[in-house]
């Protein structure tokens, strides 16, 4: 008995010897924390690859790479939320621009506003201000945006359209529905869509609304300026009523990676996904205007649905100073152009160095300094998220039932829950 | 008399961590959720200011007037239901063939318990490819099998379907499936150390009677087997009223919630749209149906003073 008494204190001491000593060599080096969700592919790639360049200006920072893996986020936000709570951020964290961060942690008066900061560095100017409007709560900027990505973006095979004879783009929504009657009367599922984990219809269906609203009128929905019971509602649903009719009929089985599959596979005519499908498709062999081919959803053209990953300061940040450091790298030309064509997204800046992307993202870079911009509602940047988790479950019942009344009626109610515009 | 007293004092120190442990992060825990499923706490800020609002019932009456969650109830009660039937007598088939010592029992014995070792992730995943329908023009899995061997009119959507009968929706048959296969190796094994604990006597008495094989299989073994049933349902219950993971990897919420479950719509609430007080309140929800079948349970064996 006395010998594993011995062990146990020696086992503990050398356990405390060891927290000291971790936590006291924590303290006399500098540390940055950066939390993200990217562990995979591209984006972690993008993301070390930012670290050598930054540690290469601020060679003493050391760098801790706090990244959550899983669930597209999901685990990462709650763990964020955890330590927001507990008072123990990490000095700059990944966040969708909008309501991600105001409706969670700006209205908790847990972060920092950078306005005033981005006027100092001398880069205020040089984000589009659909952007940085997103990205404002009552007029300060919480958060650096660092790529974007668009929603509203049809892939199509162009071997299939080939055969189909379809030579441009549909110039209107009935000319779209024309060409997926052809397409599923060839045989094809014409339009693959892959809603299993079902944000994937809501993404389809906030490009209808945008359609159907009209970009301006879409983004006054979440500034109270238009209602939710505006009749562009009904008719958004309508339309997406008229397209479920060319879904593949397993899409609540597949998700959209099996879907921009079927596009690869020559199984399926078109996908609606935004353009992270684009990297897949390289990933998968296909060249961008060589085996896949695209255009902006029909009714969107004048539109830009973005999607775009941001960093904030936390107020209770510990390494304050490094944290700056860090949100003034990430928002120059350097950074965001190391960044983003390893991740196969576009930079935030207007001023970035086409030369460097593919031939799509520079399709997408002109219409992002051209188009209005247009906050997604799937992908937390528009609405809470409590009102685009219930969006998903709406539109997930309307693709089983097809009512449109009935959506509409509980899309009211949601807005009305939510604080919107709904009479 | 004293050498007794110390060793009783000894032995609430070796126990006295676990039980604080379990008062904290058990029962203060449980305590704690009620408390969240009363407040107001239904976005991340209300959460992060901490400002407690009690807000009585409003959240249980909001859960109970909401489709979805409706819709989950019902899931439960049909997926319980089909997945205990289908377990007990699955479990029973197989434990009386296997206890029959026919040559290469003891090899299917072990075969038919595998499946527990796995995961219901693993389990999810995996019946998710072979349930998964594919379409009319490119069947996948089992459709196409089947329409290999000729049977391609029996082609089905699986758990993709939007047909019903009644609340009960088909497409929670290919989920009951795929948790049978998982879990009846499990009841074969019970009903298995219940058949080997029966006397040979009594059934040698039976058959001197006169008594069919039938006639024994249901007038005794079935009554001596009872208390075995009971421990299966009330596992098969427990497991049942939390599933998750099994459908969570394998069809998610499905096409109009058609495979949703309370434990899938608390996990979307919390952690997806940050409503930690109706997420709370289904949680409480949860405890209470699970309660419900193991209270009754707890105090009969605690008052019979043995346990099964």
């Amino acid at each position: 008995m006395k010998k594993y008494l011995w062990l146990i204190i020696i086992v503990l001491a050398v356990v405390v010897g060891l927290v000291i000593w971790k936590v006291s060599s924590g303290s006399a080096k500098s540390e940055l924390e950066i939390f993200s969700w990217w562990t995979g592919g591209g984006e972690e790639e993008g993301l070390k690859a930012l670290f050598t360049k930054f540690n290469e200006k601020y060679p003493k920072v050391d760098i801790i790479n706090a990244a959550v893996a899983g669930g597209a986020g999901t685990n990462a936000k709650a763990v964020l939320k955890t330590r927001m709570l507990g008072g123990n951020p990490p000095d700059s964290f990944q966040v969708h621009a909008g309501m991600e961060l105001t409706d969670s942690h700006v209205k908790a008066d847990a972060m920092e506003p950078l306005t005033q900061k981005l006027k100092d560095w001398g880069v205020y100017d040089k984000f589009p201000a659909g952007v940085l409007d997103i990205c404002s709560y009552n007029g300060e900027v919480y958060s650096i945006p660092v790529n974007v990505h668009r929603g509203n973006v049809v892939f199509y095979n162009k071997e299939v359209a080939s055969e189909l004879g379809i030579v441009s783009a549909p110039a209107s929504f009935e000319e779209f529905l024309g060409m997926l009657k052809l397409a599923s009367e060839k045989g094809y599922a014409a339009l693959a869509i892959g809603d299993m984990n079902k944000w994937e219809a809501a993404h389809l269906f906030e490009n209808i609304m945008i359609a159907k609203f009209g970009p301006e009128n879409y983004n006054k929905l979440f500034k109270n300026e238009v209602s939710f019971a505006d009749p562009a509602m009904a008719e958004s649903f309508n339309a997406l009523g008229m397209l479920i009719d060319y879904f593949n009929t397993d899409h609540s089985a597949l998700t959209w990676q099996d879907a921009v599959k079927m596009v690869q596979e020559k199984k399926a005519f078109a996908t609606v996904m935004g353009d992270w499908a684009e990297g897949y498709l390289k990933t998968l062999g296909m060249n961008p205007n060589e085996g896949f081919g695209w255009f902006a959803v029909p009714g969107t053209e004048n539109a830009f649905t973005l999607i775009s990953d941001t960093f904030g300061l936390p107020k209770k940040a510990k390494n304050r100073e490094n944290a700056l450091k860090w949100l003034e790298f990430i928002s120059s030309v350097e950074a965001q152009d190391i960044f983003n064509p390893i991740k196969g997204s576009i930079p935030a800046r207007t001023d970035a160095d086409k030369s460097k992307y593919d031939t799509y993202l520079q399709w997408s870079m002109n219409d992002f300094s051209a188009l209005g911009i247009c906050p997604s509602i799937a992908h937390g940047s528009a609405a809470p998220e409590a009102f685009s988790t219930k969006l998903q479950d709406i539109v997930n019942k309307f693709i089983a039932e097809r009512n449109t009344e009935n959506a509409v009626n509980e899309m009211i109610a949601l807005a009305k829950e939510t604080g919107y515009k709904a009479d | 008399m004293a050498v007794q007293k110390k060793k009783s004092l000894v032995g609430f120190a070796i126990v006295l961590p676990s039980i604080v442990l379990a008062a904290v992060f058990i029962y203060y825990f449980i305590f704690w959720t009620l408390k969240v499923s009363f407040s107001n706490w239904d976005s991340f800020s209300a959460l992060m200011k901490g400002e407690y609002t009690f807000v009585g019932f409003s959240n249980y009456i909001k859960l109970f007037s909401d489709w979805r969650f409706q819709k989950d109830l019902w899931n439960t009660l049909f997926f319980t239901l089909f997945f205990i039937l289908g377990c007990i007598s699955l479990g029973i088939l197989l434990a009386s063939l296997i206890d029959k010592g026919l040559k290469g029992s003891k090899i299917f014995q072990n075969i038919y318990l595998f499946p527990m070792a796995l995961s219901f992730v693993v389990t999810g995943t995996v019946w998710r490819w072979i349930f998964a329908p594919g379409t009319v023009r490119d069947p996948a899995g089992i459709n196409l099998l089947m329409s290999k061997i000729g049977l391609g009119a029996l082609q089905w959507g699986w758990f993709t379907s939007k047909d019903s009968l009644g609340n009960f929706n088909f497409a929670l048959i290919p989920v009951i499936i795929a948790a049978v296969w998982q879990m009846s190796g499990y009841v074969m094994a019970m009903y298995l150390a219940g058949l080997r604990g029966i006397s040979e006597d009594i059934i040698e008495a039976a058959r001197v009677d006169g008594a069919t094989s039938n006639r024994i299989f249901w007038k005794i073994k079935m009554p001596l087997l009872q208390p075995i049933t009971l421990s299966a349902m009330i596992i098969l219950g427990h497991v049942s009223l939390k599933i998750f993971d099994l459908i969570y990897s394998m069809t998610g919420s499905g096409i109009n919630n058609v495979t949703d479950m309370p434990s899938i719509y608390m996990y979307e609430l919390t952690f997806r749209s940050n409503r930690y007080a109706s997420g709370s309140a289904v949680s409480i929800i949860m405890l209470i149906m699970v309660a419900v079948i193991i209270v009754p349970y707890l105090y009969s064996s605690f008052r019979k003073g043995h346990d099964i």
